[in-house]
């Protein structure tokens, strides 16, 4: 067994063990893939783990997963279509599942036509090298991100996703990611690619193989697990991309990832992430605009019990007449604990930025916690920025409205919480999915009231 | 409207009640009868609102004594929903906005509750679309309404109409509207002035809180109640009302002050 070992400041190369027990990966026809790979070996020799010193986690304490034990999937667990139809997605006909992140064809739906690529890294690689060179490991670096830079050592495989030129696809794409084995790490990674002109969906989804917590009646053994996620999205000029990111992992699981998106001139990124799992999750989120760019960044964290959800993103304008929008919320039950940290740059030049903020948190329980921290960092003089946060319970006066028209104080409890975090589900562009997230956030918050 | 033999809805008696220690009731009586509308008029302060709300169960207000039987039943011993129930149903001077849930959603919700409640038979949410879209009629409300979040961005007097549209719905014993007419302009005035009047019958009762006079026009009080000071000190037929547009309020609270020092 390869251990995660460290004190309380890991020194460096404390993935070595980690690393050196991952049998030696074949060399990839792709040069820059190899490139890579050795280039996050060596980083990892130089990098440590972070800690609450480290003012990007200050909030965030992993030394729980530091002190587990994880190896990398050697074998897929094999699933046939009947275990995880219940994941799929109706209106996502192309579907991409990877099970502890190994990809699984039998499960897969894959396409390659008029150009469009859905479909794993090996099967494309030779066909499609020159993009995948011109954009892999170029958006998510790890110079000084030791996750990243773990998730690149293992490179193997990934979802790709290329849509070409002015080509746009109505349906959604379903990359699924399934863990399914204890103490397995496992380095997911995705890469979008859409062209000039072009438009798509995409669903980045991590489950789990047994039921979640809060389904009482099936009785499950929750395991621990870890994903190690990397995704990079690009979009060319007038590119649109939807990008839904659900992470639904179990309730003893770590989940870590890492996703840049760079936007090309007046493309257009709206992003709605929901984490509603793990133990201990954090989601590093890079949105980078290009002249005319706009994006919508929302997210929703609803966790319970003594969860802890971590959220950091950052908007760059770089140039100018950019438009971002993010609304991140949080509902907190149990002694959970969520973070949210959204940094908004305004680079020196980005004039006539447009880009308003907030974050609102909900707290269900005395002991829920809630950390947020919307920043502005402004140096362009012509722009029109606003941010803020709010936090609290439910409003007494909303409630005494509902008990007022005979609902009682659990129902009217329960209905507002739902509709706090309904109000993100709702921007998710997918009638399915949509239906089913809600479900759960119904289910969970009055299985807390 | 006055009816012979109606029975006795609501009998407050004695009512003290105060808010964050502060009293703002003090010694409260007041009757309605089936069949009956009440208007309670008075200067900002008087404790108007603050007596729909202890009537409705706002837990922010202390009942500290008195009693208020309802049909009968204590109401302070109930809880807002029983009371809502149980047939007290109160229009808010400022709905609540919520977003994320949808408006039919929501009296779908609230309607089958009472019915459940009623012994009554629930309505499947077809049955309640065809249902509610007939209410909306009485108020001129478009069928938009219903798939909009409730009250969420709704002008003050399509929260009015929204309030209104829930008491048809509920169809309370006891109707309370909490200054309806404020922020209303006066086609949404009449309107649902219209609304309210085609509610009343000789098996509910209806008080209205009002500043103004203009709404009586509309919706005719049997009696006027003057409130100063979280007591009623005096109360009139429809005519009160008129002579307080024109009279303003000094002048009764004068004529109290003077009665009880003869006393």
């Amino acid at each position: 067994m390869n251990t995660l070992t460290s004190i309380r400041r890991p020194p460096a190369g404390c993935f070595q063990t980690l690393l050196t027990g991952l049998p030696k990966l074949q060399a990839s026809p792709l040069p820059r893939i190899n490139a890579l790979r050795a280039e996050a070996v060596n980083r990892l020799d130089v990098l440590s783990l972070p800690s609450t010193r480290d003012e990007d986690w200050r909030f965030t304490d992993i030394s729980e997963l530091t002190k587990l034990s994880f190896s990398p999937a050697l074998n897929a667990t094999y699933l046939e279509s009947a275990d995880v139809a219940h994941f799929y997605i109706e209106e996502a006909t192309t579907r991409l599942v990877f099970v502890d992140g190994l990809y699984a064809p039998q499960l897969s739906n894959s396409a390659s036509n008029n150009g469009m690529v859905v479909s794993n890294l090996q099967t494309v690689l030779t066909t499609h090298a020159a993009v995948i060179e011109a954009h892999i490991g170029r958006h998510v670096t790890f110079n000084d991100n030791v996750f990243a830079a773990l998730n690149t050592a293992f490179l193997r495989d990934a979802a790709v996703v290329i849509v070409p030129r002015n080509e746009s696809d109505a349906t959604p794409i379903h990359l699924l990611f399934i863990a399914t084995q204890k103490e397995i790490v496992s380095t997911p990674r995705c890469l979008v690619i859409a062209e000039t002109g072009s438009a798509v969906t995409v669903i980045e989804d991590y489950v789990v193989l047994y039921q979640p917590a809060w389904h009482e009646e099936t009785p499950f053994t929750e395991e621990t697990h870890f994903t190690n996620a990397v995704t990079e999205i690009m979009l060319e000029d007038n590119a649109r991309v939807n990008h839904i990111r659900i992470q639904r992992e179990g309730s003893k699981a770590f989940h870590i990832a890492n996703c840049v998106v760079s936007l090309g001139r007046a493309s257009n990124y709206q992003s709605v992430s929901v984490a509603l799992g793990a133990q201990i999750a954090r989601y590093n989120l890079e949105v980078l605009l290009a002249e005319g760019a706009e994006c919508a960044v929302d997210g929703l964290t609803l966790i319970a019990t003594n969860q802890l959800s971590d959220t950091h993103t950052c908007i760059d304008h770089a140039q100018p007449h950019g438009v971002s929008r993010q609304l991140h919320k949080c509902i907190i039950g149990g002694s959970a604990h969520a973070v949210f940290n959204g940094k908004i740059m305004v680079r020196n030049g980005a004039q006539r930025t447009d880009s308003i903020q907030s974050s609102r948190n909900l707290l269900l329980s005395g002991k829920a916690h809630v950390d947020t921290k919307p920043q502005l960092e402004i140096f362009a003089d012509d722009v029109k920025c606003a941010h803020g946060a709010t936090i609290g319970q439910l409003d007494s006066e909303e409630v005494f409205y509902l008990q007022s028209r005979g609902l009682s104080d659990s129902v009217a409890r329960n209905l507002l919480t739902y509709a706090f975090g309904a109000e993100i589900i709702e921007r998710i562009p997918v009638a399915s999915l949509k239906h089913q997230l809600e479900q759960t956030v119904l289910e969970q918050t009055s299985s807390q009231l | 409207m006055i009816y012979q033999d109606s029975k006795v809805i609501l009998e407050v008696r004695g009512l003290c009640a105060s808010v964050n220690g502060v009293e703002i009731l003090k010694g409260l009586d007041f009757t309605v009868k089936s069949g009956e509308v009440h208007a309670i008029m008075g200067p900002n302060g008087s404790g108007k609102s603050t007596f729909a709300k202890v009537l409705a169960g706002h837990t922010a207000y202390e009942v500290t004594s008195g009693t208020a039987l309802f049909e009968g039943r204590d109401l302070f011993e109930l809880a807002p929903e029983e009371r809502a129930l149980a047939g007290v149903f109160l229009a808010f001077q400022y709905p609540i906005e919520v977003p994320g849930v949808a408006n039919n959603q929501f009296l779908r919700l609230s309607y089958n509750t009472i019915q459940a409640q009623r012994g009554n038979e629930e309505l499947d949410p077809l049955e309640f679309d065809d249902f509610v879209r007939e209410k909306m009629k009485l108020l001129e409300m478009s069928p938009d309404f219903l798939s909009r979040n409730v009250n969420e961005g709704f002008s003050g007097g399509e929260k009015k109409r929204n309030e209104i549209l829930q008491m048809a719905l509920l169809e309370p014993s006891l109707g309370i509207l909490d200054e309806t007419d404020s922020g209303l302009d006066i086609d949404a005035l009449r309107i649902v002035s219209h609304g309210v009047n085609q509610l009343t019958n000789k098996n509910n009762g209806i008080v209205l809180v009002t500043h103004y006079q203009r709404l009586l026009n509309y919706i005719v009080p049997d009696f006027v109640h003057v409130m100063e000071a979280g007591r009623i000190i005096k109360t009139g037929g429809k005519e009160l009302a008129l002579e307080l547009e024109t009279r303003g309020y000094d002048w009764v609270a004068a004529e109290h002050q003077a009665a009880m020092e003869t006393v």
